[in-house]
């Protein structure tokens, strides 16, 4: 079993420089393991304290985003070829602390609202919710 | 310092109007190393929003696997700021992920003049460089606006 990890420039620090890795598992979550086996370090990039993937990573299998797949439950199949990215996102809205406006979304997926104060808007099915002009 | 194309940033601040108010985002692509900006790649901003961006993921993957091809890197990722200036938001500074890339910003808040201003962020510290403009008209420079604090810009004018 041999999955093939494309690896942008700014976690290459990790393994040693080489742009594609090889590892093996049969989910998401196996991979990764096996890579920061021989790779230390490279899963706490990926992969927050709390179990979930970092928002600023975006991961695919083949074509597809991860976030569509199962996240760190997307199955592997021998052959696959996994693409790590950097997430390009920001804007003038700031992130708040627990309050403020809700988060970037994953693709598809409905931004999240923070709580009471948050006045974040759900965009319509497959839009991240709008932003309020925050000036 | 950033040296791009007057033709390149032309196209940029264009792609900004067209989308205001919503933020516009993009990339410009050249060779591996060179520091060059060559290909401009306008982007879907998958937010659609006038105060976040996100690369669409699909595009963003064809984009990445294209310039892989090419042998050619990210050289400039560029976004707009609608109502507020063309300086990085703390978003802004914590999804800057290609550290070798100039951000530039671009801030559409005046109707007649751009506000243009590059940085470079690296492990979350963000340095204001100059820009360099080539083959620049006297129209670019009257109508942009490049940075109101200590940097310096360069014009090249066409002989």
């Amino acid at each position: 079993m041999s999955i093939e990890v494309r690896v942008p420039t700014i976690l290459r620090s990790y393994t040693g420089g080489q742009k594609v890795v090889t590892g093996s598992g049969d989910t998401l979550a196996e991979l990764l393991t096996n890579l920061d086996a021989q790779f230390p370090g490279l899963r706490a990039r990926l992969v927050t304290e709390e179990g979930t993937l970092h928002k600023f990573v975006n991961i695919y299998v083949n074509d597809e985003d991860v976030r569509f797949l199962g996240a760190l439950d997307a199955k592997l199949n021998d052959g696959d070829t996994v693409t790590v990215l950097p997430a390009v996102a920001g804007g003038a809205g700031e992130l708040g602390p627990a309050g403020g406006a809700g988060e970037l979304g994953p693709a598809g997926g409905a931004g999240e609202l923070g709580p009471a104060g948050g006045a974040g808007e759900l965009g319509p099915a497959g839009r991240a919710g709008a932003e309020p002009d925050r000036g | 310092m950033l040296t791009i194309d007057a033709s390149i940033l032309d196209a940029i601040v264009a792609h900004a109007r067209r989308d205001h108010p919503d933020e516009a985002c993009g990339l410009v692509a050249g060779p591996v190393g060179s520091d060059t900006p060559t290909r401009h790649i306008p982007m879907v901003n998958a937010e659609r929003s006038m105060t976040f961006y996100r690369f669409d993921d699909r595009e963003y993957l064809r984009v990445a696997r294209e310039m892989d091809d090419r042998d050619e890197e990210p050289i400039v990722i560029y976004h707009s700021h609608t109502a507020t200036e063309a300086y990085p938001s703390r978003t802004d500074v914590s999804y800057a992920g290609w550290p070798q890339a100039h951000y530039l910003l671009v801030s559409t808040r005046d109707p007649d003049v751009t506000e243009v201003r590059s940085y470079r962020i690296v492990d979350g510290v963000v340095t204001e460089e100059p820009v360099r403009l080539l083959n620049a008209s006297q129209d670019a420079v009257q109508r942009y606006m490049f940075g109101h604090t200590p940097v310096s810009v360069e014009y090249e004018c066409p002989a």
